[in-house]
């Protein structure tokens, strides 16, 4: 069951595409949705894209974010205290959809909001936003088939996470089902900024190339140009979270556009292996 | 009377429809990185259950170290007290380290030692299981670290030292609300992060499969001793077993022995907190809906937007918003039932076994014991009530003590 993905070409399969032909690395980049206000993802994924990255992932925020390291939880508590939510999420999508913005937007959400809302209507709810993606942390492949079919429906990529610890007939089956692409988890651990990156992904994203056509995207502790560098030629993408908020807590809010627009510009430099 | 090992048990029906689940709860929701890790628990669990060695080495230590079996103790003063059925305590507050999770400690314990992790993590609420998990570790020589809520850090002080005593490393954990939900969130990082080397010994019937079929294993050894000691020394069985429910361990492991007698009702009791009506509990039964947290499906204290609410409970070994899946499937097929005490009324419970049977119980426990004496007490003579006397009081003085006013 759900192993056939989608037949059209989403727009994240679209924009990974274009650059798989044009030979260059995509970037991935980063928002909780309520932090540090309700409002700033409307200013700060435009400048994220400005910058150079060309798909956005929107993190909802969740009381209990088990795979997520201090960063993420910081931004998640402190969007809850500021009252986001599921359907704020939503909101914001429309926003940006309706100011212009044209390029993949992804849910990161933990099972949970996604369940007490419903899968169909979240499926439903998020393809008229104009949502692309979902990844769900904690939603293995096996528990997966109800929401595989809800989104298949409406047209929405289910992502699937790959690890280092996923052994080979767990990979073949993750890729049966992926959509869209595949998340691979750089390292044994929780979302966060890291010194290096492990000094073995090349042979663990040539493993994951072994079982799948699709774009593979690395994330988790992808956080300095170097560590960008360092993915031409092996992955299609690079996932970069945590270092955003890293960033954006450590500068006062009415620089984050500036901030975070020359950020992305060096990540898309050394994307591009400008220096 | 000859402790039964883990092997001996049937599997339910439920479980029968799908490995991990009960009716639709249980599962496996946790991040990829851990998947692996759980298949290899699910195999070792099952060679190691079916192991002689294995089995019987859990039989010596539950004899020799925990001072197994624990008595089933009839309270005639409280029975007399409460005014109707015969009242029993099986005594787990007389197990080693005080309360009955050191039954399951001890069998996740050998089985790390049988799988080479000499790393173990382990989450506490009230410290009981945080002790027994250290203690086990002591005696097994291995590395123990433990995470605890802030908030529990300081309401179970005694605890905290007595871990530190046995050698362990207390981690406090500040997230959330500070308590058990959070001190689980930590482990689950920590796992996900040293997994190759980790092994990590779940406290409840809670978590991803094979978490909670495999501590009701290990803590169904209650309800097997339970039931033969009340053929031996009532010459029947109970009509009615209560037990308190905070992720559902020891409710479970009395229980389960006794779901295919359809006469025995059981019978879980929820903290109330400040009272269900109020919100300020810690009933996920009596006043959740089903969600997923920490690996499973199970009845949840959420709010519309599928956050997890914060819980309040004068017991910190029952502040938790979930509860075990199996839990879940016995409210819904109707096989046991779920009832709710508050504060007040735990403190009632407390002092009525202080002064009726010289028994000091933990404040998770009081709560059962005030149920059991309403229940008791609507009951004829004729009728038998076992309550599962989870665990001993030492460690809630302080907190007792400031509620009613008195200064140590
Ligand atoms: C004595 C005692 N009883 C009950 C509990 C609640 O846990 P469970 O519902 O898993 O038995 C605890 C937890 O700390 C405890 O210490």
């Amino acid at each position: 069951m759900n192993n056939q993905p989608a037949q059209h070409q989403s727009r994240i399969g679209a924009t990974l595409a274009r650059h798989r032909e044009a030979g260059t690395m995509a970037l991935v980049g980063w928002q909780t949705i309520g932090f540090p206000t309700i409002e700033s993802s409307r200013t700060l994924v435009p400048a994220l894209i400005d910058g150079g990255f060309d798909l956005i992932e929107l993190g909802v925020p969740f009381s209990d974010p088990q795979a997520d390291g201090t960063t993420i939880q910081r931004a998640s508590f402190e969007a809850l205290r500021q009252g986001a939510t599921l359907s704020i999420a939503l909101d914001t999508v429309r926003i940006l959809r309706s100011d212009g913005i044209t390029a993949p937007l992804i849910f990161m959400s933990y099972y949970n909001p996604i369940l007490s809302r419903g899968l169909e209507r979240f499926a439903i709810d998020a393809s008229e936003a104009g949502v692309d993606g979902l990844i769900v942390p904690d939603l293995p492949a096996e528990e997966s088939d109800a929401l595989i079919d809800a989104l298949d429906r409406v047209g929405i990529d289910t992502i699937f996470l790959v690890a280092p610890t996923t052994p080979q007939p767990r990979l073949r089956a993750i890729a049966a089902r992926a959509r869209g692409f595949i998340y691979c988890v750089s390292l044994t651990g929780v979302t966060g900024a890291r010194q290096a990156l492990p000094s073995d992904l090349p042979e663990y994203l040539a493993r994951v190339r072994s079982f799948t056509n699709l774009p593979l995207a690395v994330g988790f502790g992808v956080s300095r140009p170097e560590h960008v560098a360092s993915l031409r030629g092996i992955a299609d993408a690079a996932i970069v979270a945590s270092a955003i908020i890293d960033r954006m807590e450590h500068t006062p809010p009415e620089t984050h556009v500036q901030e975070l627009r020359s950020f992305a510009k060096s990540l898309r430099n050394a994307a591009d292996g400008v220096s | 009377m000859a402790t039964v090992s883990p092997s001996t048990r049937a599997a339910t029906p439920a479980e029968a429809t799908r490995p991990g689940r009960f009716g639709p709860y249980g599962g496996q929701f946790v991040p990829e990185t851990l998947m692996p890790a759980l298949a290899e628990l699910i195999d070792a669990y099952d060679v190691a259950r079916h192991d002689p060695a294995f089995t019987a080495t859990y039989d010596t230590l539950a004899r020799d170290f925990i001072g197994r079996p624990t008595p089933l103790y009839h309270a005639t003063k409280l029975t007399a007290r409460a005014g109707g059925a015969q009242v029993y305590f099986k005594r787990e507050d007389l197990a080693h380290t005080g309360a009955h999770k050191i039954n399951n400690a001890l069998g996740q314990g050998l089985l790390a030692r049988r799988m080479g992790k000499e790393r173990i993590i382990a989450e506490t609420g009230a410290g009981q299981h945080g002790v027994a998990t250290a203690t086990v570790c002591a005696m097994l020589g291995l590395e123990c670290i433990v995470y605890m809520g802030e908030q529990d850090v300081h309401r179970q002080a005694p605890n905290v030292f007595r871990m530190k005593l046995l050698g362990a490393e207390v981690r406090p954990v500040k997230s959330g609300s500070r308590t058990l939900k959070d001190a689980i969130n930590e482990a689950i990082r920590d796992w996900v992060t040293n997994v190759n080397d980790t092994f990590y010994i779940i406290g409840s019937v809670v978590g991803p499969h094979p978490y909670p079929t495999m501590v009701r294993d290990f803590q169904s050894v209650i309800g097997r001793e339970t039931r033969e000691q009340s053929l031996a020394q009532i010459g029947r069985l109970p009509d009615a077993v209560i037990a308190c429910v905070g992720g559902g361990s020891n409710a479970m492991g009395i229980f389960h022995p006794f779901h295919a007698d359809p006469s025995v009702r059981l019978i879980g009791v929820e903290a109330g907190g400040d009272g269900v009506s109020t919100g300020r509990h810690a009933a996920p039964l009596s006043a959740g809906r089903p969600g997923v947290l920490h690996g499973a499906l199970s009845y949840l204290m959420q709010d519309g937007d599928g956050q997890v609410i914060e819980t309040h409970s004068i017991s910190a070994g029952l502040d938790y918003p979930g509860v075990g899946p199996e839990h879940s499937w016995y409210k819904d097929s109707g096989r046991a039932t779920y009832v709710a005490v508050d504060d007040a009324g735990a403190l009632a419970g407390f002092e009525l076994l202080c002064q009726t049977e010289g028994i000091i119980p933990a404040l998770e426990t009081a709560h059962a014991i005030a149920y059991a004496a309403e229940y008791a007490a609507s009951r004829p003579s004729s009728e038998i009530i076992v309550v599962n006397c989870s665990g001993r009081g030492d460690k809630d003085l302080s907190t007792v003590a400031t509620r009613l006013g008195v200064t140590l």
